[in-house]
């Protein structure tokens, strides 16, 4: 389904302040695979994330969505086969616009947009139906602007919009990072729920390990801007979080050992 | 009393044919959130073409004014390519293009800055021969059917699936591009549309005023920022999109008749771009300076105590 071979992006090229984001990625995806992806500050998760989507262009490798090469394709382009929720509940959704105006942005996800109305109003139902599944009583309120709701009101519209539209390839990321504890665990269930009921594949990256092991039913551990742990089915679901500090830690001590060798020489 | 009221109607008409292009930098100002600087040149350009065209070429009128509007539609979409292909920063690049209009405008002119159109019929004109109008009414009754064309025009547009993803886009770009809106397509459109109103605006004052003049766009953006701001300032800041552009129009009238009553007033026309720019600083420092009175105010070192 998504193929990823041998991604590397590096920022500011030939500075000092150069950094490797992306040391080469190798990656594949399988229909309906839910992956929760790991790793420190800096180890490229959201990079990877943002590569993906056509934030930034590759250095070099190659992104295959369904067996196209989507590599060289510019975001808005890659929006096609994409659904994305960011980090930040501001920055998914239009806030001086209407909620159902946003749905009908999200609705129009892929589509040659045109003169016709931006919004019609047969498509209203179907946004008030979707909108009383997240459970949060926004069906009443289609036509506040998004401004007044909350930052998890706005991050479960998010999600909603970004798979109004089956997307192939849903990218979250730590979307619920920026929630307290409990709008968290909401829009986490909503997003498994979302994620289960249209069988979508899925990458999350979280900072929560618990969530990480849980959810979805593949694991990739990241640093550096390297894959160093990738881990599914039972032995997944097997997983405790020690193990995944342990491995952390080993990943991370590699590197220490390595630096110290270098410095030995 | 009878000056006062010719003046006044002199100011409505001016005020509701400047409206046009008040509209114009609504589009780009208050739904792109892009200050665009190419205004300035390309209102003179759209009074350029028109002029030139009528005096020298013997256009139709009504034809010269659509041809000032594309001329003003391509002014906008240079700056649109040079804001969105190259990455120019929008003011800069509006700056770039007004710019290069002033020695465009003047070579559109023949070299001289300033053409009359006395001897000319214009639309205007005619429509005041054939009704038996005031040069001032015509204007307003030319003025007031273009403006309800163009906001219904306005209103249909930014209603669309284009004209949505155009707002879209001024209020966030992160998600629009998410959602498959190709974002630098929806700035060059924006700044198209909106200097083709402001070159309509410019051609449509020129066969009022019966003169074409280099100058005549010098200080636009500020009284297109002006109008916007009065106009929100009477209607109000929540009310429909169609009200919305009314009052931008509205707002336009108002400044021209305040201007009118201060150069009554024995204020030198001279003075009058600096009392239009402290309109707009002080309409863009208020609500920074209140919510900072606020802050201010509702600070207490003991933390709150009652409540």
């Amino acid at each position: 389904m998504l193929t990823i071979s041998n991604v590397k992006k590096t920022f500011n090229k030939g500075t000092v302040n150069e950094k490797k984001a992306l040391n080469g990625i190798n990656l594949h995806l399988d229909e309906g695979d839910f992956v929760t992806i790991i790793g420190g500050n800096g180890a490229g998760k959201s990079t990877m994330l943002n590569m993906i989507a056509g934030v930034y262009p590759i250095d070099s490798g190659k992104i295959v969505i369904d067996g196209i090469n989507i590599s060289r394709e510019p975001e808005y382009k890659r929006a096609k086969y994409i659904g994305r929720v960011f980090q930040d509940p501001m920055r998914g959704t239009a806030a001086n616009m209407e909620i159902q105006e946003n749905l009908a942005m999200a609705f129009r996800r892929g589509r040659i947009r045109g003169l016709g109305w931006g919004i019609k109003s047969s498509e209203k139902d179907y946004y008030r139906e979707a909108l009383a599944q997240l459970g949060l009583g926004l069906q009443t309120r289609m036509t506040s602007k998004v401004g007044l709701l909350s930052g998890g009101q706005r991050q479960a519209l998010t999600l909603l919009m970004a798979t109004l539209q089956k997307p192939r390839l849903l990218l979250l990321d730590e979307h619920t990072a920026a929630l307290d504890p409990k709008t968290a665990k909401k829009v986490l269930e909503l997003t498994e729920k979302i994620v289960d009921e249209q069988n979508l594949t899925a990458m999350m990256v979280t900072h929560n390990m618990k969530d990480a092991i849980q959810i979805g039913n593949r694991l990739i551990m990241m640093h550096e801007g390297r894959i160093i742990y990738d881990v599914s089915g039972e032995e997944k679901k097997k997983l405790q979080v020690e193990d995944l500090l342990e491995r952390f830690e080993t990943a991370s001590g590699e590197e220490f050992a390595n630096d110290r060798m270098m410095l030995g020489q | 009393m009878n000056g006062l009221l010719a003046s006044l109607q002199g100011a409505v008409a001016q005020g509701i044919l400047w409206g046009i292009m008040v509209l114009g930098v609504y589009i780009t100002f208050r739904l792109m959130d892009i200050a665009d600087l190419t205004v300035d040149g390309s209102f003179a350009l759209g009074a350029c073409v028109c002029a030139v065209l009528v005096v020298n070429k013997q256009v139709n009128p009504v034809i010269a004014l659509f041809a000032a509007m594309a001329a003003g539609l391509v002014a906008g979409a240079v700056t649109g390519l040079l804001h969105t292909i190259f990455e120019i920063p929008a003011i800069l690049a509006g700056i770039l293009t007004q710019i290069s209009l002033w020695s465009i405008n003047l070579r559109i002119m023949g070299g001289k800055s300033n053409l009359p159109l006395l001897k000319t019929e214009t639309l205007i004109s005619g429509l005041s021969d054939a009704l038996g109008l005031t040069q001032a009414q015509a204007s307003m009754i030319v003025g007031i059917i273009v403006a309800i064309i163009v906001i219904v025009f306005l209103y249909w547009f930014f209603g669309t699936e284009i004209g949505s993803a155009m707002r879209a886009t001024g209020n966030n770009e992160d998600m629009v591009r998410a959602l498959g809106v190709n974002t630098k397509m929806t700035k060059l459109l924006s700044l198209t549309l909106s200097n083709g109103l402001v070159g309509l605006s410019g051609a449509l004052v020129c066969q009022s005023q019966k003169y074409g003049d280099v100058g005549s766009g010098t200080g636009a953006i500020v009284i297109g920022l002006a109008a916007i701001v009065i106009g929100e300032v009477l209607m109000g800041r929540l009310t429909p999109f169609y009200w919305k552009l009314t009052s931008v129009v509205a707002g336009s009238v108002i400044y021209f008749v305040i201007r009118a009553l201060v150069l009554r007033m024995g204020m030198n026309a001279n003075d009058m771009k600096l009392l239009s720019a402290i309109i707009v600083a002080l309409a863009l420092c208020i609500p920074v300076a209140v919510s900072k009175y606020r802050l201010k105010k509702e600070y207490s070192e003991g933390g709150e105590e009652e409540c």
